[in-house]
C-alpha cells in the first residue's frame, strides 16, 4: 500500500530481495552494486528491504589515513565472529576527482577473516559524489541489516564533512587516533571530536601513547559541560547533532537520558590486544542507547535527515527538469546577462509548477478528508 | 520517474594468489586500471583462491585479473573458476590471468572459461580496451 510509481518492485528485483532475504551472498553483493550505482529499480529494492532492518548494531569507525582502521576493523569482525556474531563491513576509499577511478585497499587487511563468508566485506568508492555517498553508504547497511549481520561496521577514510555524515548513518561511532599526533587531536576537536562515543588510540604500543590517552581523556570531560551548556540554545554551529546529546528537544525539556560520556580506549589492533574490551565498550554504548531511549531520537533525526535529503534531490531534479525544458541554465542566464529578467524571477516562474501541484494536491486531500488521497494520480 | 541518473563504475578485482611474492606488475595495473576511471579492489599478496572467491562474490566485481607468476596457474586458476560457479558468480564475471603463461597452457585456461590471458609486454592499453569491448552485461 502506498507505493508510488518510484518504488515500485520488479519482478526481477523481487527475486532478488527475497533472495537477499534467504542469504544468497550473490544477490547480497548485486543489491549493493545496485544501491552503489543508483541503478533503476534500486529505490524499490531498499524500500522492500526497509521493513527487515533494525536488528543490526551498526558501528562507524573513523580517523585519520594509516591510523590502523582497517586493520582494526579486521580484528573487531575477528572478535564479532567468536562470540558468534555474523557481520558486515562496508568500507568506503576516496575516488580520483579526476577519473573517477579508485583503488580499494581495505580488503587487504582483511586478514583474520579469510574464506568466513560470515564476514561480509564491500569497499565502495567515494564517487565524488557530495552528500551522495552517505546515501549509499546507509543503503548498503540497509541491505547487510536486512541479511541479517548482527554487527554492521562502516569504515571511512579521513575527517572530512563526508565522514561525518556517513558516520551519522551509525549507531555508536569509534574515532580512531594515532599515539603522539597532538596535532591531529588538535584538529579532532574541530571536526569529528563531536561524533565520537568512543575514542580509540590506536597503535598504543608507539611512544606518546599515553600522553594521547591522557589529551583525549581531558577533552571528553573537558566537553560535558560546556556542551551542556550550550545545549539550550541552537547555536550557528551544530552541537545538537552528537548522538548523546538527544535532539535537541529531547535532550533539554526532559533532561531524563543520562549523558554518555565517550570512553578513551587503547588498542594494538595489530595483535589484537584492546579489542576485547573495544567491543565491551561498543556493547555498553548500544545498552546505553536502549535503555536511555536515546536509540529513538537518534533514529528519528537519522530517518528525519533521510527523508529530507531524498525530498530534496528528487525535487532538485524536477527542477532541473523544468530547466532544461525552458531551454537549459546556459540560455537562462544569458537572459538574465541581458536584462531581460532577473535571477529571482525566474526562479519563481521555474518553481510555479511545482508549487502549484503542491497547493492543489493539498487542498484536494484536505477536501477528501484524510480518505485515501490517489497519490498516484499527481504525479 | 529516475530522479538520480545512474553511475556505473567498472569494478575490477586484481588478485594474487599462491605462493608468488612479486606484485609489482599488479601494482602497475592497478593503478592503470585506477586512471582509466575503473574502481580496483586489490587483494594484496598471498592469498588463496577461497579468499578471491570471496573476495570477488562480495565485492561483485565485473572483472577478476589474476595475476600468476609461480607456474601454478594450472592449479589454482581452475579452483578459483570452480568457486566462482559455486556462487553463481562466473557467468557475468571477465575472469583474466596476468603473468607468464605457456602456450599450451593458455588455451586449457581459456577452455575452462579464463577470457584472455596476458603475457609480458603487454600494453596496458591494450588490456583495457579488451576490459571495455568485454564487459559482462548485467541486469
Amino acid at each position: 500500500m502506498g507505493r508510488s510509481d518510484a518504488t515500485a518492485l520488479g519482478d526481477g528485483d523481487a527475486e532478488l530481495v527475497e533472495d537477499l532475504l534467504a542469504g544468497s551472498h550473490r544477490a547480497l553483493a548485486r543489491v549493493i552494486t545496485r544501491i552503489e550505482n543508483r541503478a533503476a529499480g534500486y529505490r524499490g529494492i531498499v524500500a522492500a528491504l526497509h521493513e527487515h532492518t533494525g536488528g543490526a548494531d551498526v558501528i562507524g569507525v573513523t580517523g585519520a589515513p594509516g591510523a590502523g582502521k582497517s586493520t582494526l576493523v579486521d580484528k573487531l569482525a575477528a572478535a564479532y565472529r567468536d562470540r558468534g556474531d555474523t557481520v558486515g563491513v562496508v568500507a568506503v576509499d576516496p575516488s580520483s576527482p579526476y577519473t573517477g577511478g579508485a583503488v580499494l585497499g581495505d580488503r587487504i587487511r582483511m586478514a583474520s577473516n579469510v574464506g568466513d563468508m560470515d564476514v561480509f566485506f564491500r569497499s565502495m568508492s567515494a564517487r565524488g559524489q557530495l552528500g551522495g555517498l552517505s546515501m549509499a553508504t546507509a543503503d548498503a547497511v540497509k541491505a547487510l541489516d536486512a541479511f541479517g549481520k548482527d554487527a554492521v561496521i562502516i569504515e571511512t577514510v579521513g575527517a572530512g564533512q563526508n565522514e561525518v555524515d556517513v558516520v551519522r548513518t551509525a549507531d555508536t561511532v569509534a574515532v580512531l587516533v594515532q599515539p603522539g599526533s597532538g596535532d591531529d587531536v588538535q584538529t579532532l576537536k574541530a571536526g569529528i571530536l563531536e561524533i565520537g562515543d568512543v575514542f580509540v588510540v590506536n597503535k598504543a604500543d608507539m611512544d606518546g601513547a599515553e600522553r594521547t590517552l591522557a589529551e583525549l581523556e581531558e577533552m571528553v570531560h573537558r566537553r560535558e559541560s560546556p556542551t551542556k551548556g550550550l545545549d539550550g540554545g541552537h547555536h550557528g554551529f551544530e552541537v545538537p547533532d552528537h548522538p548523546d546529546d538527544g535532539d535537541g528537544t529531547d535532550g533539554d525539556d526532559g533532561g531524563g537520558e543520562p549523558e554518555w560520556t565517550p570512553e578513551v580506549l587503547r588498542t594494538v589492533a595489530n595483535t589484537g590486544e584492546g579489542v576485547p574490551e573495544l567491543i565491551e565498550a561498543f556493547d555498553a554504548h548500544a545498552t546505553h542507547l536502549r535503555e536511555s531511549g536515546a536509540i529513538e531520537s537518534t533514529k528519528r533525526r537519522r530517518y528525519a535527515e533521510e527523508i529530507r535529503t531524498l525530498v530534496r534531490s528528487d525535487v532538485g531534479a524536477l527542477a532541473s527538469a523544468e530547466i532544461e525544458r525552458r531551454g537549459g541554465i546556459d540560455a537562462l542566464a544569458d537572459s538574465v546577462r541581458r536584462r531581460e529578467t532577473d535571477p529571482y524571477s525566474l526562479a519563481a516562474e521555474i518553481v510555479a509548477p511545482i508549487a502549484d501541484c503542491v497547493e492543489s494536491d493539498a487542498e484536494g486531500v484536505g477536501d477528501v478528508g484524510g480518505a485515501e488521497p490517489v497519490d498516484g494520480d499527481a504525479t | 520517474m529516475s530522479a538520480e541518473q545512474e553511475t556505473r563504475a567498472v569494478r575490477c578485482l586484481v588478485a594474487k594468489v599462491g605462493l608468488d611474492g612479486h606484485d609489482r606488475g599488479a601494482h602497475v595495473i592497478a593503478r592503470a586500471f585506477r586512471d582509466a576511471g575503473f574502481e580496483v579492489v586489490y587483494s594484496g599478496l598471498h592469498r588463496a583462491p577461497e579468499e578471491i572467491v570471496q573476495a570477488a562474490v562480495q565485492e561483485d566485481v565485473d572483472v577478476l585479473g589474476i595475476s600468476i607468476l609461480s607456474g601454478a596457474h594450472n592449479t589454482l586458476v581452475p579452483k578459483v573458476i570452480e568457486g566462482l560457479k559455486e556462487y553463481d558468480a562466473f557467468e557475468d564475471t571477465l575472469v583474466l590471468v596476468g603473468g607468464i603463461i605457456p602456450d599450451d597452457d593458455e588455451t586449457e585456461l581459456k577452455e575452462l572459461g579464463v577470457a584472455e590471458v596476458f603475457g609480458p609486454g603487454t600494453p596496458m592499453e591494450e588490456t583495457i580496451e579488451f576490459i571495455r569491448n568485454n564487459l559482462p552485461e548485467r541486469a
